[in-house]
């Protein structure tokens, strides 16, 4: 058994700052990791990372503007203090040495961006996540961190009292990819989740291949509640073959949208009068998918962003990834040609629920980066916002992790959270419903037990069984087939444009490829880089996940940010004005609900229309 | 795929046998059936004669070997067909070969777009990204092998520590020479200077370079192109002050050095990041020996 004061799962940007705090605190951190670090997907981030840093800007006006964003569905204490420890972060940033794009008076430049009323947004031309990400993994060289890479942590050695806010997480269960070692990871303080999004729960998405909600899930069936899951962002820029992301950084730079008719539609039809491209990625990507659907859409399937009247020096010095990328994954060459987009799953705003230190209800579990929901993006993620929140909360967790006071959070967890009770409640959690099995029933800890070794080894018993299980098995489905079935009917079904047939049709196919899960075999017998084994662990994550997005869309009758509902055109802040959250509860997901904190330093957030 | 899978299939036909015998066993039954139509697939590739999807398709001949799987620890190549697609990359065609015909193929992936750095491997004779060649642009049969020169774990992934070894080794930090003299003051950098440093600060660690080394290919020790690239990426930049400069330029100018580049550009060529790595090894070889000339 390995054991270390603070475990870091996952070696992205969260992971990687987390881990560095921790250090700084003076505790024996070690990071667990799937891919080797530099691997991870915060490398793909492109855009920029918001930060007060200039007269006439202040963290007041980005609190403001974020607050907005989230459409009122973000708390105030997480994004006030994403704005206030925005900037010392990222300057912190630089001072490790992170090439940042430089104005003539030698300080990092700053550019607009989608939403914000300043341009705030810094940036290292159009592949700021990976400076940040190579930046920051230089620094945990530095510092000699121990980094288990390609170690694919599979399940939380949790306790399991009843109450989850009684249970206490004392390690981790992790399987070496390259020579297929089950072994358990007893952390002194505390494990921190930082594995990011979920994004290949559906098949056109900016995520990487590896982006399959892995510790989400694994809080979720420990007992850790998920909150806001319905509210997924699409990217209104991808390219339409692969779902490779185009930054925002284009339309901040001045790039423009056009139909198939040469129309600029986001003012032609008065998607956003004043804001035009620049609206936030909700309304830009609901615009272009009703240009489509009106027919107005190029080939029926996308429309143009056009860049080449920034000229080719201005592109090349800011956007010059851009160029690539249209030109290796579309063939388009983005200084003669406009480059075809369309709207694709790009960010889940919701995830494990943690407080603005980062942990969450079961003692010693932390969450940060995008597997977590402080929560700071509400329904709607601003661009640029994504960064400061991996910096900002995985240094918090990192730091709170290692036994560092940071005070009283102001955001509660779990059951002592402020939740209301919903026994009027209709939740539309039926359709197709299937009784997991026993193995799912439990808390991932499994048995009675007490001390900190006995519970990792229990747990370590437990996974092991699990694999053998599915290595022994020699019949059955594939997950390969599962994940495309999931996969198609969350695109078709929970994306942009939702409603209740297909929000129900969803949840029945989600329930059969659950089902089907049970049969699931793993092919490959070997025990070297086995990836069939770890595509099958990670098919159960995304059904979970799956489940858990579609549920709370279904219950959530009301349009709001990201969540669009064809029956219902408005935003209904006597109802709504809430967080989604979902248990476990012993594999039956048990919707509630706990109201949004409005209430910040310098009083509170009044709801108010959002136009662009 | 020939002892397995001939055993795995007499597996599903028993399976599918007692199957037959039980109501209960309905679905199982019906995973057998479905099983049995891959393995039938899959015969087809076994006997010499791949399975094809419709329409018209291109021929993937990739390397396999598994340490511990007997009938693949000989090395040798499995032919796949997948269907030709405007757009289609040589990663998508191993994603689809895995997914329809044999799910124990093993390649590193993640991104898909060019910047995690993990699918780097020897298509028709060239390092390259699997995410970023188009299958149109290769002649074809498209042959896919590990990167050369690494360890062969299994089938397309290497073993890549000696690559990170060599990357730490250069102290791949940025090590300043005072702090700005506010704690929310930002070291100045000129647009020059990020310039300078631009290319260099692109890297993956995807490892092509060092693969398609023949220097390092022969000299275990020699730091290679992406080290030697980390190491100008910090000893160029304004910021690091003239002694740490000196340092730097310092582990650079020793034996496993700069010195063993023989200028055959072949990392350059490779690199999918378009970084000028020769032209930096070149630059630090000046820089080495104007510090001699400056002590001598």
């Amino acid at each position: 058994m390995h054991e270390h004061d603070v475990l870091v799962i996952g070696g992205g940007g969260a992971g990687l700052r987390a881990a560095i705090a921790a250090h700084e605190e003076g505790a024996d951190v070690a990071i667990v990791t799937k891919l080797h670090p530099v691997r991870s997907h915060t490398g793909a981030a492109e855009g920029g990372i918001n930060a007060a840093l200039r007269d006439g800007d202040d963290w007041e006006l980005h609190a403001y503007d974020t607050m907005k964003g989230s459409d009122y569905l973000g708390d105030a204490p997480a994004i006030e203090t994403l704005a206030q420890d925005s900037p010392e972060e990222t300057v912190q940033l630089e001072h490790w040495g992170m090439p940042f794009s430089r104005e003539d008076d030698g300080r990092v430049s700053q550019r607009p961006f989608g939403g914000l009323s300043f341009p705030r947004t810094t940036y290292a031309g159009a592949e700021t996540g990976h400076h940040l990400l190579h930046t920051m993994y230089e620094q945990v060289v530095k510092r000699g961190i121990q980094v288990y890479d390609e170690w694919y942590v599979t399940r939380l050695a949790v306790t399991n009292e009843d109450d989850p806010d009684d249970r206490q997480c004392h390690g981790i269960v992790a399987y070496d990819i390259k020579t297929g070692q089950i072994e358990g990871f007893k952390a002194r303080n505390g494990v921190i989740l930082a594995t990011g999004g979920l994004g290949q729960v559906y098949d056109h998405t900016t995520n990487a291949v590896a982006n399959t909600g892995d510790g989400a899930a694994m809080a979720y069936r420990a007992g850790v509640p998920l909150e806001d899951m319905e509210f997924i962002q699409f990217h209104p820029t991808t390219l339409p073959s692969t779902g490779v992301l185009i930054s925002e950084g284009v339309r901040g730079e001045g790039g423009i949208l056009y139909n198939e008719q040469g129309e600029r539609f986001m003012f032609e039809y008065g998607y956003a009068n004043n804001a035009g491209e620049l609206a936030s990625r909700d309304v830009v990507s609901r615009a272009e998918l009703t240009e489509i659907n009106a027919g107005r859409g190029v080939d029926d399937e996308y429309v143009y962003l056009d860049m080449r009247h920034l000229g080719e020096e201005r592109i090349t010095d800011r956007l010059e990834n851009i160029l690539h990328l249209a030109r290796d994954f579309e063939g388009v060459n983005g200084l003669e040609e406009p480059m075809p987009v369309k709207p694709g799953q790009h960010y889940a705003m919701g995830g494990v629920e943690v407080d603005e230190h980062g942990q969450t209800c079961i003692d010693g579990l932390y969450a940060a980066g995008e597997c977590a929901c402080v929560s700071v993006h509400g329904s709607n993620r601003l661009g640029g916002n994504a960064l400061p929140e991996l910096i900002v909360f995985g240094a918090r967790a990192g730091r709170h992790a290692a036994g560092t006071d940071l005070g009283e959070p102001q955001i509660q967890t779990g059951g002592s959270a402020d939740t209301e009770a919903e026994e009027d409640l209709e939740t539309p959690v039926e359709p197709g419903a299937v009784r997991t099995s026993d193995e799912d029933a439990v808390a991932d800890g499994g048995a009675a037990v007490t001390t900190p070794d006995e519970t990792v080894r229990s747990a370590v018993e437990a996974e092991r069984t699990r694999v053998e299980g599915l290595l022994e098995k020699d019949t059955g489905i594939q997950q390969a087939e599962l994940r495309a079935r999931l996969q198609k009917s969350m695109t078709e079904n929970v994306n942009v444009f939702r409603n209740e047939d297909g929000l129900k049709q969803a949840l029945r196919d989600i329930r059969e490829v659950r089902e089907s899960l049970q049969d699931v075999y793993v092919n490959d017998p070997s025990r070297t880089f086995n990836t069939d084994l770890i595509h099958t662990i990670e098919m159960r994550n995304l059904v979970d996940l799956a489940e858990a997005i579609t549920l709370g869309a279904l219950a959530r009758d009301e349009f709001r940010g990201a969540h669009w509902r064809q029956e219902h055109q408005e935003r209904k802040d006597d109802e709504w004005l809430k967080h989604t959250m979902l248990s476990w509860n012993d594999g039956t997901p048990e919707l509630y609900y706990k109201p949004v904190i409005l209430e910040g330093e310098d009083g509170e957030y009044e709801p108010k229309e959002r136009s662009y | 795929m020939s002892t397995q899978t001939q055993e795995e299939r007499g597996k599903t036909e028993s399976a599918e046998h007692e199957a037959e015998t039980s109501v209960e066993q309905e679905d199982a039954s019906h995973g057998a059936q479905r099983r049995a139509d891959r393995d039938a697939e899959r015969r087809q590739s076994v006997s010499g004669a791949p399975a094809r999807p419709e329409g018209e398709t291109i021929q993937l001949k990739v390397f396999r070997y598994d340490p511990e799987v007997e009938g693949k620890m000989e090395p040798r190549f499995d032919d796949f067909y997948v269907p030709k697609r405007k757009g289609m990359t040589v990663l998508d065609a191993l994603i689809y070969a895995r997914d329809h015909y044999d799910t124990t193929l093993t390649f590193r992936h993640s991104c898909r777009q060019a910047v995690c750095g993990s699918d780097a491997l020897f298509i028709n004779g060239r390092q390259r990204l699997g995410c970023q060649t188009q299958m149109s642009d290769l002649e074809a049969p498209v042959r896919v092998e590990p990167l050369p020169h690494q360890d062969v774990v299994k089938d397309l992934v290497v073993d890549m520590e000696h690559f990170y070894d060599q990357m730490h080794s250069v102290e791949p930090f940025f090590q300043p020479d005072d702090a700005p003299p506010g704690e929310l003051d930002e070291y100045r950098q000129t647009r020059e200077n990020r310039e300078k440093i631009k290319m260099s600060t692109r890297c993956i660690w995807c490892g092509a370079c060092m693969s398609s080394c023949n220097i390092a290919a022969g000299d275990n020790q020699y730091l290679g192109p992406a080290a030697i690239n980390k190491a100008y990426r910090f000893a160029m930049d304004e910021r690091e002050g003239d002694t740490k400069k000196e340092h730097r330029l310092n582990v650079m100018d020793q034996e496993h050095g700069v010195w063993r580049c023989q200028t055959q550009f072949s990392c350059t060529n490779v690199c999918p990041k378009d970084i000028p790595l020769t032209e930096h090894i070149q630059e630090l070889k000046r820089e080495a020996v104007k510090q001699n000339l400056k002590f001598w």
